[in-house]
């Protein structure tokens, strides 16, 4: 069977390596990239090399895709195309992730050809809460919902997802909540943040922190892409880091800042572009988020190569950054110590 | 990765030789040590830095709950321990019904204005039981700064039924206080007084996991802070359950928060079983409300006896 694969959002870095990926799979007739803007590898040097992917611009907002979809026969649809943060403005970023979702699935409803469906999501939508438990299970009842940013978009997303698979269940659709992704290229307000000299955190709390290497956020898609795995999946790298661990592990001082205070300071950031600090991430940053990842494991009986800890450490290290100096000067007291 | 295995050995070799018991259950580190060997003033130097070195680096392992064992043992649970040696001077029993390696909910009262009795059955299960336990507390805890992060850090986790069960199936000592802040909110005449226990959702839990419920007696706490009132509106202004007048504060201060030393007794009654259950019988509510009951009286019931057997609170004045 001649598989014919549309991946949306290629110009974006991950998007590009699912579709290289791909396109890289001898088992796949064709693979076709959409995006609105060309991908990176095409206008400067360093990007994902797309392979044979072949490159169709369309504004994801307009029912053209519609016409890519039944024009080329395609039969497996990965929707990469999932933005976190706001390029020009924050209703242009709600109409790319929301109208583009829509425009997509409206096409893939339509089409006799299309059998699978992979979304991706990610675990922003069970929010961040005090009053939620731990760990977050697929099926946990989200206690505090997110009302704003990314976390909504994704909601909404997730919601006609769910719709589109009720009205054309004979269709296979995969949603994949990612965790923070985590890798040498990722570029998101996370790697960002740490990537800053002094990190201001929210003084008294210290947020269990998941990540997914981007290499396994790779590897997840493909899979699902040529496999049948209908159903919400989490996935994240094993284990957990504080938010004081990851700090340290980055060699970076933490500067605890009280809680209304950060959420002014991020606000400025945000207006800087430096960094973006949506509410989202000022709960993430006090209270942490946990899922569990055994449906996931138990489906495709495959883990994610990069622990939570090993992917950041990957980051660290294509960034150069570490606690190389803090160790180092406390391996000088302990050799004083014991030479005394 | 190599660079750091190298540079550690030099430590690692001076804390291979220091016996990990030794360090464990023996009265916080103090003048006896000195008539030890020379060397080992060296050795727990070195063990010191090596420790030291791990934190800096974050080269240490918390769990999915943010339980991270090595601050909870080595930092945390050393400055408690004074107030349970010392100034409490715990006494704990039973600890053989405590399982030794398996699930198990323990089940306390609560009382004392601050939940101070619940670090104390940390204490005990840690030193007496060698378990760590697993604390579900309130969700006002998890919004405070600092006590949020520390909570987590210790062991504890969120009083809700997803953390209860995915604790239990993984074989953790999970203890709740179904009382919640009615029991440890109580005014000083109700003391002894076994509050109403919620809505049983323990016993579901256990029922679904299978595991025993340990009834925990603790008698002692009741005097450490007596209620003797409330400043309610103030209390619900703040957004806190209660804020109490104790005979001591707020009238001296920071002084007031000082828990008077009551002498405590901390006892773990015999198991009772759930796994004669089916799993799905914890939907049954009668048979969720008899166990709740049950458990309820076997406290009680340990709790009078534990308090005749301890006499006076501040022994040997009254």
């Amino acid at each position: 069977m001649t598989h014919t694969v549309l991946v949306t959002g290629v110009s974006r870095h991950i998007g590009a390596r699912v579709a290289s990926a791909l396109a890289a799979d001898p088992g796949i007739g064709r693979v076709i990239g959409v995006d609105t803007v060309p991908p990176s590898s095409l206008t400067r040097d360093g990007g994902a090399l797309l392979g044979r992917t072949e490159f169709v611009r369309i504004d994801l907002r307009t029912p053209d895709i519609a016409q890519v979809i039944s024009a080329e026969d395609v039969d497996t649809v990965v929707h990469m195309s999932l933005v976190s943060e706001p390029a020009k403005s924050r209703s242009a970023m709600m109409e790319h992730n929301v109208i583009g979702t829509m425009q997509l699935l409206a096409a893939c409803q339509r089409s006799a050809m299309v059998r699978r469906v992979v979304v991706r999501s990610t675990t922003a939508v069970y929010g961040s809460s005090p009053h939620a438990p731990a760990v977050f299970t697929e099926d946990t009842e989200p206690v505090d919902v997110p009302h704003s940013g990314y976390a909504k978009d994704a909601i909404e997303i997730e919601g006609y997802v769910r719709g589109f698979a009720r009205r054309r269940s004979d269709v296979v659709t995969s949603t994949l909540r990612f965790a923070n992704l985590m890798g040498p290229r990722v570029d998101s307000p996370l790697t960002r943040y740490f990537s800053q000299p002094a990190l201001p955190t929210v003084f008294g709390f210290d947020p269990r922190l998941q990540f997914v290497h981007e290499d396994d956020v790779v590897e997840v898609m493909c899979r699902m892409a040529v496999e049948d795995r209908p159903g919400v999946f989490n996935v994240s790298g094993d284990g957990v880091l504080l938010l004081s661990q990851c700090v340290r592990r980055a060699g970076r001082t933490a500067l605890p800042v009280p809680s209304p205070a950060f959420g002014v300071l991020g606000m400025l950031a945000r207006t800087t572009g430096l960094v973006d600090f949506s509410p989202e991430q000022l709960a993430l940053m006090s209270h942490g988020r946990v899922v569990d990842t055994t449906r996931l494991a138990a489906t495709l009986a495959w883990k994610p190569k990069f622990t939570t800890a090993a992917a950041f450490d990957d980051f660290l290290q294509s960034r150069g950054m570490g606690a190389d100096r803090t160790a180092a000067l406390v391996d000088w007291l302990s050799g004083l110590a014991t030479r005394r | 990765m190599s660079e750091i295995s190298a540079s550690e050995t030099p430590s690692e070799e001076g804390a291979r030789i220091i016996p990990i018991s030794a360090a464990r259950g023996t009265p916080p580190p103090g003048p006896s040590d000195a008539t030890g060997p020379a060397g080992s003033v060296d050795e727990r130097l070195a063990e010191l830095l090596a420790l030291l070195r791990r934190r800096i680096a974050g080269d240490y392992e918390v769990d999915e709950f943010g339980f991270d064992p090595e601050l909870n043992d080595k930092v945390l649970l050393e400055l408690i321990r004074p107030l349970y040696r010392h100034w409490f001077r715990v006494e704990t029993l039973g600890v053989d019904n405590v399982p030794a390696e398996t699930g198990a909910l323990v089940v306390a009262n609560h009382s004392g204005t601050l939940p101070v009795d619940a670090l104390m059955m940390q204490v005990a299960l840690h030193d007496e039981a060698h378990r760590a336990v697993r604390l579900l507390g309130a969700d006002l805890v998890y919004q405070l700064p600092v006590l949020g992060h520390l909570s987590r850090k210790t062991g504890h986790t969120l009083a809700s039924r997803e953390d209860a069960d995915r604790l239990l199936r993984k074989g953790e000592l999970v203890g709740v206080f179904p009382e919640g802040f009615k029991g440890v909110g109580k005014p000083f005449s109700e003391r002894y007084k076994l509050q109403r226990f919620g809505r049983g959702g323990f016993v579901t839990s256990a029922v679904r996991a299978g595991t025993p419920i340990v009834p925990c007696a603790i008698v002692g706490a009741e005097e450490i802070y007596p209620k003797i009132g409330d400043f309610s509106t103030l209390a619900r202004l703040l957004g806190l359950p209660y804020l109490p007048i104790t005979p001591f504060f707020p009238w001296l201060g920071p002084l007031g928060l000082i828990p008077l030393p009551s002498k405590w007794l901390i006892e773990f009654g015999e198991p009772i079983r759930t796994d004669q259950f089916d799993p799905e019988d914890a939907d049954d509510p009668m048979l969720v409300f008899n166990l709740t009951d049950q458990v309820r009286e076997a406290i009680q019931q340990q709790l009078d006896a534990l308090r005749l057997r301890r006499g006076p609170a501040f022994p040997p004045f009254f």
